[in-house]
């Protein structure tokens, strides 16, 4: 699956989003991890092929999360279902 | 192509017939409307730019635009699940807005990711003819509100009757006997 790599000099945590590229909250959320200078990456899940969707689908749903987007998912433990600033703070330490 | 303008004019129509209002920030109300003319141009239907469409127009009937869901979200949180329409107090920014639990049931979530695709999107057709011209692999039925009487031929009956807001559980099937 491929991943858009997004620069950013904040790169203690490894950032992973799965958003969807006409979402308002998804957008919210890049900007928020841009604006904030964290490094990440994402998938757009509806720009995807249906392999990477449904790998996207099982990756969300063994880590008991739900299906709906923004999913932040950081260092492969925490995982964020919606556009939580606050909690987004508090697991990327900013 | 449907112009940005006329997707906002028609939620803007669509708000004040319910008595609700568009989301007050300026550029999260223009992402909506630019995430719904896009899915528009690429399914054929505005489904909402915040859930994962199959690209079947049988399937995503419930989360096109007014969604099945809205109805229910406005009343129980002031807004709904994209947040595009608000409830009044929200509009004056009196309550804040922030990400709602999705109400659209798990189990059709879950199969948006197994709709069998096909060479592009289905898009309704826009004749209207008794018989289909291709069989469909959904079941479509007829369904009445035994509230209101408000008809409608879809797979499942509505989340709520967009007519008199009755809930799902007030809707029967409509069946067809043929005595001999």
């Amino acid at each position: 699956m491929e991943t858009v790599k997004v620069p950013g000099k904040i790169n203690k945590h490894r950032v992973l989003l799965y958003a969807i590229s006409t979402c308002a909250w998804c957008k919210r959320t890049k900007k928020f991890l841009k604006d904030s200078q964290i490094e990440y990456e994402y998938v757009d899940i509806d720009l995807c092929s249906r392999e990477d969707r449904e790998k996207i689908r099982a990756d969300i749903l063994s880590r008991g999360g739900r299906l709906s987007y923004p999913t932040v998912i950081v260092d492969d433990k925490a995982l964020i279902t919606g556009f939580k600033e606050d909690e987004l703070k508090e697991v990327l330490e900013i | 192509m449907t112009t940005l303008d006329k997707v906002r004019q028609r939620a803007e129509s669509d708000a004040k017939t319910h008595g609700y209002y568009l989301n007050p920030d300026p550029e999260f109300l223009k992402n909506l409307l630019e995430g719904l003319q896009k899915n528009e141009e690429r399914y054929g239907y505005p489904s909402c730019p915040c859930r994962l469409a199959s690209g079947k127009f049988e399937f995503d009937r419930d989360i096109i635009c007014p969604c099945d869901y809205r109805d229910p979200d406005v009343e129980e949180y002031g807004y709904c699940y994209c947040a595009l329409y608000v409830r009044k107090d929200v509009f004056e920014e009196k309550t804040s807005i922030a990400p709602i639990p999705e109400r659209r049931p798990r189990e059709k979530q879950t199969k948006a990711y197994a709709v069998p695709e096909e060479t592009g999107a289905e898009k309704p057709s826009e004749k209207t003819s008794i018989v289909s011209e291709k069989p469909s692999k959904t079941r479509l039925k007829m369904w009445y509100c035994k509230q209101c009487g408000y008809v409608c031929f879809r797979e499942e009956p509505p989340y709520v009757c967009p007519i008199c807001k009755a809930k799902r559980e007030m809707f029967a099937e409509i069946t067809i006997r043929v005595s001999a």
